[in-house]
């Protein structure tokens, strides 16, 4: 064998399933039905803030209307609050919790 | 949703942007709101503690858990309230335009969104309210048509954006 290659692809530490956090858990968005938003400027906002296909969002958007709430998005805390946020800034009511 | 829906459309894009073909009274009513919401917002500080009808625009985030809904809050309150105003800054600036770039047309869909958020709430509509009966006698009347009248520019709105 030859020297190592310098483009040699290195190993990647993952960090350990002991390695708790708090920030770790996985989080939920869930958004809430309400009777004041349109079904249409629901699923636009879920378009432009997740990038869903319109088919998508729209199935998101019917689960809330017909089931009282749906999960549009998941993460560590941080991304859950921003996506939260994001979701506030457009008058839906969103909120998280942790993913159990 | 073919061709034909959008040259009879108010609203549409058109050559990087978006035509904007309502009436004048309808942009006097939206540039006669503005200035009660930019108020109210303002007064309450986006506190919904404060006053209840702004609290859809200042929702809880944490509901399990009190003390970092109130430190999510304390954070947010002020990014959340800037955006809010923002919005409506551009709209003011805009209701006299017959062209809006996608920005402009962004803030017009969120402003017009807390304008029919607030308005609603204060109503206390619920889904069935489809305005195709609205009491004469009732001195909701003039606010429950204005607010389906904003449902009806905002699906407009949403449509252009979204075509």
């Amino acid at each position: 064998m030859g020297p190592m290659s310098e483009l040699e692809t290195p190993v990647v530490d993952r960090p350990s399933a002991e390695a708790d956090t708090t920030t770790d858990v996985p989080w939920i968005v869930l958004v809430w039905n309400d009777p004041i938003n349109l079904m249409s400027y629901v699923v636009w906002v879920f378009q432009k803030l997740f990038g869903y296909s319109r088919e998508k969002a729209t199935d998101l958007m019917l689960d809330v209307h017909h089931k009282g709430r749906a999960v549009v998005s998941n993460g560590t805390r941080e991304q859950a609050e921003l996506d939260v946020f994001r979701l506030h800034e457009h008058g839906l009511w969103a909120t998280m919790q942790k993913d159990e | 949703m073919g061709l034909w829906r959008r040259f009879g459309a108010r609203v549409r894009r058109s050559r990087g942007g978006y035509e904007v073909h309502i009436s004048d009274e309808e942009r006097e009513l939206v540039a006669q709101l503005i200035p009660q919401l930019r108020d109210l917002l303002v007064a309450t500080g986006g506190d919904a503690s404060a006053d209840p009808t702004v609290r859809r625009l200042f929702p809880t985030a944490y509901p399990d858990d009190p003390d970092r809904d109130t430190e999510y809050h304390t954070l947010m309150r002020d990014d959340l309230l800037a955006r809010h105003l923002e919005q409506l800054d551009i709209l003011e600036q805009s209701t006299g335009a017959d062209r809006l770039t996608e920005e402009e047309l962004h803030a017009w869909i969120g402003a017009v969104n807390d304008l029919r958020l607030v308005l609603g709430t204060r109503l206390d509509v619920s889904e069935e309210d489809t305005g195709d009966d609205l009491d004469e006698a009732s001195p909701d009347q003039v606010p429950l048509a204005v607010y389906h009248y904003l449902g009806h520019l905002l699906g407009e709105l949403v449509d252009a954006a979204s075509s």
